[in-house]
């Protein structure tokens, strides 16, 4: 995989230095939708400013509906995919709590918006930096989610979620999550692909049913008992169809431009006895830790997830299938239960020994010492049945 | 009525200094206002809450030692209705921005209005959504620039003395961060007025507004305020057709509507005690 970082490219020229937010702003000018209604929240704001000057340059022909509040946003781009237009928007945290509902209405119109998220928490208490419990909230709406890792990704990703979420087999809002701050607004060098590429990749809009058609068709019909279960059917058989047909998208995009992506990426994972699973961009951290360990000849390793709905669980089981103790670190939490990641893991592996990790929330630092301590942990026998850590608060916590 | 020598610190909650305003914002000239209005009233201050949405504006609680609530974006009224039905006796200051009250919090509004529930909303109306860094809202004139709008805005505004009007409120006022002596004078007796009383007060983001429009600095836009309102005609039906002029034209100021009209708690009490309940006893 090219990257600034790994091989020094051939030219340079294709890499710019961009925030995460300035990378998906120019993910949009390529794709150029039809349609973008947004409203403004931070840490989101950086990619609506960036496009609406596009947009007022001439450098994008899309019509961006400055609406009146989030669920506006969504229910503009939904009426906007579903009448022929493609249609994207991008929210954070309690706008895209407020979009919800909508988000969950588009999964089941089979809408197929790609959303831009800039992770951050909810309220309350209010707080405006990185976690994942915004993402959360939409896990269970039925649309395709990712958590990218670099501004690269972000770039990237948006670019392949449109044609994962235009698939024929597909045809679903995709989600684009990428953490609030450290992505949305730190620079690094992304490579810009050409726009004439990105144009002939994600290719025109083709929605298999717009309302604007020859054929007069009706969307948000009333389902009764006998007709609602099998609808839902098949929108859990599409979503899980985005599994299937991802392969062939991150292929068609790998040969653009070298970067191959999977579902879910192991670092040092061939002979790795304990490993850690995780979302986000933390991945770095992670692996400057396991670095650390292996150095001191610790057989560590980590699973970086990226396709979190639909949920890659055979290529985890594989990736964990010798592993003998696992950390899941989950930068959300579900009060009263394990959180989501952890539940996902816990279900699709074997292993006994699987500890939940919660870090992050509000933005806390995830240091490579917290993973170094948690690896340590997973060393000795476990301490209660199902522990839940809390890194980088425990110790706080204890000193009170 | 002058505050020369009021001591306006004791309204102040000084360990949360300073505020998160930037310099010459209108947010901080309105604040002072309030404290002013406060200390007129001479209102125990442990009966007072002042609720904010989310925005610079909403930021309005932290910084008074009354009791606070801050709530989210555009939901303010909501959690005040809550807030009022449960102990009447609170005098509720409600602090909205613009997008707040008129684009993401708008249905609220026009709701708590129509319901005429005694509380006062001071809408702190900058013409963009300051907090999120200067996009458009439905305040921002027709042309008018923001950073969702770089080549100026093609949408009409919204009044919000016409919607606060139509809706049913009983006081609807509107003055400016430049009228630094009608500010405190018309919060006070919206305070005081028992009903659903709204003044709305245009204010200065030089940060944002400012900068976009070439406004100049804070007291560069304070004298456009000045020079772009008129003072309204008494007559409430002369106001509202005088707001429907020209978009980028003159806003008039003052008040607009001052009536008294059954108030929504004491309705309810009302119904309680004719059904032998004892709500509001
Ligand atoms: C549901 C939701 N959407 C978006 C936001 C982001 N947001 C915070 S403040 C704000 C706008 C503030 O504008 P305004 O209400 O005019 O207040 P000002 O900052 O100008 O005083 C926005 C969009 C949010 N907090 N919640
Ligand atoms: S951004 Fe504008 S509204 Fe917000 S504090 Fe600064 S000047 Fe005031
Ligand atoms: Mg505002």
């Amino acid at each position: 995989m090219t990257s600034w970082f790994t091989d020094k490219p051939q030219d340079l020229r294709r890499f710019r230095v961009l925030t995460g937010g300035q990378a998906v702003a120019e993910a949009l000018r390529q794709i150029d939708p039809d349609v973008f209604p947004v409203y403004p929240i931070t840490p989101q704001t950086p990619i609506i400013e960036a496009f609406a000057q596009c947009v007022a340059d001439g450098r994008s022909h899309a019509r961006i509906l400055t609406a009146e509040s989030e669920h506006s946003a969504m229910s503009a781009a939904v009426g906007a995919a579903l009448a022929g237009a493609r249609a994207m928007t991008a929210t954070a945290s309690q706008g895209l709590a407020y979009m919800i509902e909508i988000v969950y209405l588009a999964a089941s119109l089979r809408a197929p918006v790609v959303i831009a998220v800039g992770n951050r928490a909810l309220s309350g208490p209010i707080n405006i930096h990185g976690d994942h419990s915004d993402g959360m909230l939409a896990r269970d709406s039925g649309v395709v989610q990712v958590y990218v890792t670099t501004a690269q990704e972000a770039y990237d990703w948006m670019v392949m979620g449109v044609r994962l979420a235009e698939h024929g087999e597909v045809l679903l809002p995709v989600m684009v999550g990428l953490d609030g701050f450290t992505l949305t607004h730190s620079a690094e060098p992304v490579e810009i692909l050409a726009d004439a590429a990105v144009q002939e990749f994600v290719g025109p809009y083709a929605y298999p049913y717009p309302l604007l058609s020859e054929v007069a068709g009706t969307y948000g019909a009333f389902a009764m008992p006998e007709h609602y279960f099998e609808i839902k059917r098949q929108q859990i058989a599409a979503l899980e169809r985005a599994e299937a047909v991802l392969p062939a998208i991150t292929r068609s995009f790998a040969k653009l431009c070298g970067r191959q992506y999977a579902p879910l990426e192991g670092y040092c994972m061939e002979d790795a006895e304990r490993a850690m699973v995780i979302m986000g961009s933390q991945r770095g951290t992670a692996q400057e830790a396991v670095d650390k360990l292996r150095e001191r000849g610790q057989k560590v390793g980590v699973v970086t997830v990226r396709l979190f709905r639909p949920f890659p669980r055979r290529d985890l089981a594989e990736q964990l299938r010798a592993v003998q103790a696992i950390a899941v670190f989950d930068r959300a939490s579900t009060p009263g239960s394990f959180p989501p990641l952890y539940l996902d893991t816990r279900a699709a592996v074997r292993t006994p020994r699987v500890d939940s990790v919660i870090y992050g929330l509000g933005g806390r630092d995830l240091t490579p010492d917290d993973i170094v301590a948690v690896f340590d942990r997973l060393k000795r026998p476990a301490v209660d049945a199902d522990p839940i850590f809390y890194a980088g608060s425990d110790e706080i916590e204890q000193e009170r | 009525m002058s505050d020369v020598g009021a001591d306006l610190k004791r309204y102040l909650r000084s360990p949360m200094m300073p505020t998160v305003w930037c310099p010459g914002c209108g947010h901080g000239n309105i604040a002072r206002a309030i404290a002013t209005a406060l200390d007129r009233l001479a209102i125990d201050l442990g009966q007072v809450v002042i609720l904010g949405g989310i925005g610079c504006s909403g930021r309005t609680p932290f910084y008074f030692n009354t009791n606070a609530m801050h709530t989210t974006h555009g939901r303010v009224l909501a959690f005040a209705t809550g807030l009022k039905l449960a102990n009447p006796r609170l005098t509720l200051i409600v602090a909205m921005g613009d997008g707040d009250a008129l684009a993401i919090g708008a249905g609220h509004f026009v709701h708590a209005a129509r319901r005429n529930i005694d509380l006062t909303v001071i809408l702190y109306n900058n013409s963009i959504y300051g907090m999120t860094g200067g996009q458009q809202a439905p305040t921002t004139p027709f042309s008018f620039r923001s950073t969702t709008s770089p080549f100026g805005s093609i949408e009409p505004t919204f009044d919000a003395v016409d919607l606060a009007l139509a809706a049913g409120a009983t006081y609807v006022a509107r003055t400016t961060t430049f009228d630094f002596a009608e500010m405190p004078e018309l919060i006070s007796e919206a305070i005081r007025h028992p009903g659903f009383a709204m003044v709305e007060i245009l204010s200065q983001c030089p940060t944002y507004f400012g900068r976009l429009n070439k406004l100049g600095d804070a007291p560069d836009m304070l004298e456009y305020e000045r020079d772009h309102t008129v003072v309204a005609d008494e007559e409430p039906n002369q106001a509202v057709e005088i707001t429907r002029q020209d978009l980028v034209g003159n806003l008039p100021v003052g008040v607009f509507r001052r009536e008294i009209r059954p108030e929504y708690v004491q309705q309810y009490a009302e119904l309680s005690r004719g059904r032998g309940g004892n709500y509001g006893a």
